[in-house]
């Protein structure tokens, strides 16, 4: 009988102990969380640039994308994509006479919450280039800096300090957001919280110790984005 | 005026409007090797537009630009004014052009001597340790090597303007543009800036001056600008247009901007 183990039997990462089940899910939490998080930021980056300085008709379809995107509630963004991604791509197979493939659960859970990410990191990294003293790209400009070598070497610089609150923020949210992957049946830490209780019938205690991963993964971050704000505010006295 | 063989620098007939607002009406300037020229004026007389028109910072609607020699390639743009036929060239050309800021505009991520060496290192491809070597002598030179490794923003106006000037230095540009570099400064700042930028016109460097003071404009300038409503007024050595001005508004000018 299950009842009969203990917690720490329970919690054991060896069957039939299923801590193990929840670290793994914690794993695939933190991947898919660092996947979404880095094509939220190639996103952001490339749209950030192109309501700045693109054309009408680019920073208009940007616009639509960013508040479609803002607009819509997560879960229901989540579930469209993945159906309408998945059931679009084998659509466009069986148009072009090629068989329907299986698309990796991992890789569209990255790169639907990736768009949504996007969209936040878009108006996150907009406002960050917008904070920057005009002067320090117009001397960049002055010394002969071509477009590319300014932006890499001043306007990236110089936006991460003003960025990194907001981008924290999302971090901290996409690990919570990567929960709503369950719904398409993709395991991290929510749905294999959801397996072990279901299966031991012990729901406080595995909601308990997942709210517990969640929280270490938020306490760990917010060391990395402390350290990351101290080392690129190096140039700015500290607010009195 | 200088022929065309010495000459560092020579804009022809500049015009710039903003929407309706024409601020340069066709300014021109010459400036032979070693030749100090201060632009005066009052606010809005488009001294400072004219300055930042030199090295396209500000893309004027017309004129021609001859930078050490080169000229910059135009063609038509929209509405009969032209465009820098290619921005290359302009990048090029503008590295020549050491330009010190009334705000400084040092990059607040680097420390002053990361800022010295940047352009060196990045733009002109000098090995960092030989840009580390120039750019220290140069913090030496303006008083500055013992805060080579500081941020701008732990600095007073007047070290920022020092290192900013080191900064252009070390790119050896053929002129230096200076756009009022002392008027952020506190005022008993300012001294220590127009010392190293005396320092400079008496090594006989070429270099275009918008500036406020009058007094360091007479002193220091081999000719000088008068600019009003976007046209030069009066121009000619600084004991004519400080000492006897034809133009009656020059002369209001700068009897009433003496100290």
């Amino acid at each position: 009988m299950q009842t009969s183990l203990s917690i720490l039997e329970l919690l054991s990462p060896n069957p039939p102990g299923w801590g193990g089940v929840l670290l793994s899910g914690a794993v695939s939490t933190i991947m898919i969380s660092l996947g979404a998080y880095l094509v939220g930021i190639s996103i952001g980056l490339a749209a950030a640039a192109g309501k700045l300085k693109g054309s009408r008709a680019v920073a208009t379809l940007l616009d639509l994308y960013t508040t479609a995107v803002r607009a819509i509630p997560e879960l229901i963004l989540i579930i469209g994509l993945y159906y309408a991604g998945t059931d679009g791509i084998n659509r466009l197979l069986s148009a072009l006479g090629f068989p329907p493939i299986e698309i990796n659960g991992f890789l569209a859970a990255v790169l639907v919450l990736g768009v949504v990410q996007g969209a936040y990191m878009t108006e996150v990294l907009r406002g960050a280039i917008l904070a920057i003293p005009v002067g320090q790209i117009e001397a960049a400009s002055a010394f002969g800096m071509r477009p590319w070598l300014r932006f890499r070497r001043i306007v990236l610089p110089a936006l991460i300090p003003n960025a990194i609150p907001g981008m924290a923020n999302l971090w901290m949210s996409v690990t919570k957001d990567s929960a709503l992957i369950a719904v398409v049946g993709y395991q991290e830490l929510a749905l294999a919280t959801r397996l072990a209780a279901g299966n031991t019938k012990h729901y406080f205690l595995f909601f308990f110790a997942a709210a517990a991963i969640y929280l270490a993964i938020t306490v760990a971050s917010n060391v990395v984005f402390a350290s990351l704000e101290t080392h690129f505010r190096r140039g700015q006295p500290r607010a009195a | 005026m200088t022929t065309s063989i010495s000459c560092a620098l020579r804009v022809d007939d500049v015009h710039k409007s903003y929407g309706t607002h024409e601020v340069l009406k066709g300014v021109s300037l010459a400036a032979g090797k070693g030749e100090v020229i201060s632009l005066i004026g009052s606010s809005g007389s488009g001294k400072s537009t004219f300055l930042r028109c030199i090295n396209f910072l500000e893309v004027p609607d017309r004129g021609r630009f001859i930078i050490n020699g080169e000229e910059v390639l135009m063609k038509a743009g929209s509405a009969d004014r032209v465009r820098p036929a290619n921005w290359r060239q302009v990048e090029r050309i503008r590295i020549g052009l050491g330009m010190v800021f009334q705000s400084f505009n040092l990059w607040a991520h680097m420390t002053v001597l990361e800022n010295v060496i940047e352009a060196p290192v990045h733009v002109l491809g000098m090995s960092r340790r030989q840009a580390t070597e120039k750019a220290e002598a140069l913090l030496h030179k303006v008083g500055l090597y013992e805060k080579r490794h500081v941020y701008p923003a732990f600095m007073s106006g007047g070290q920022q303007q020092r290192a900013s000037i080191a900064r252009a230095l070390c790119v050896d540009p053929s002129v230096m543009l200076f756009d009022e570099p002392t008027s952020a400064l506190d005022p008993e700042l300012v001294g220590e800036v127009l010392k190293v930028i005396r320092d400079l016109a008496e090594e006989g460097r070429t270099m275009l001056l918008v500036t406020h003071e009058m007094k360091f404009a007479r002193d220091v300038s081999s000719h000088v600008m008068f600019l009003h409503q976007g046209r030069v007024e009066e121009e000619g050595k600084p004991e004519q247009i400080f000492g006897a001005p034809i133009s009656a508004r020059c002369r209001e000018f700068t009897s009433s901007s003496r100290h």
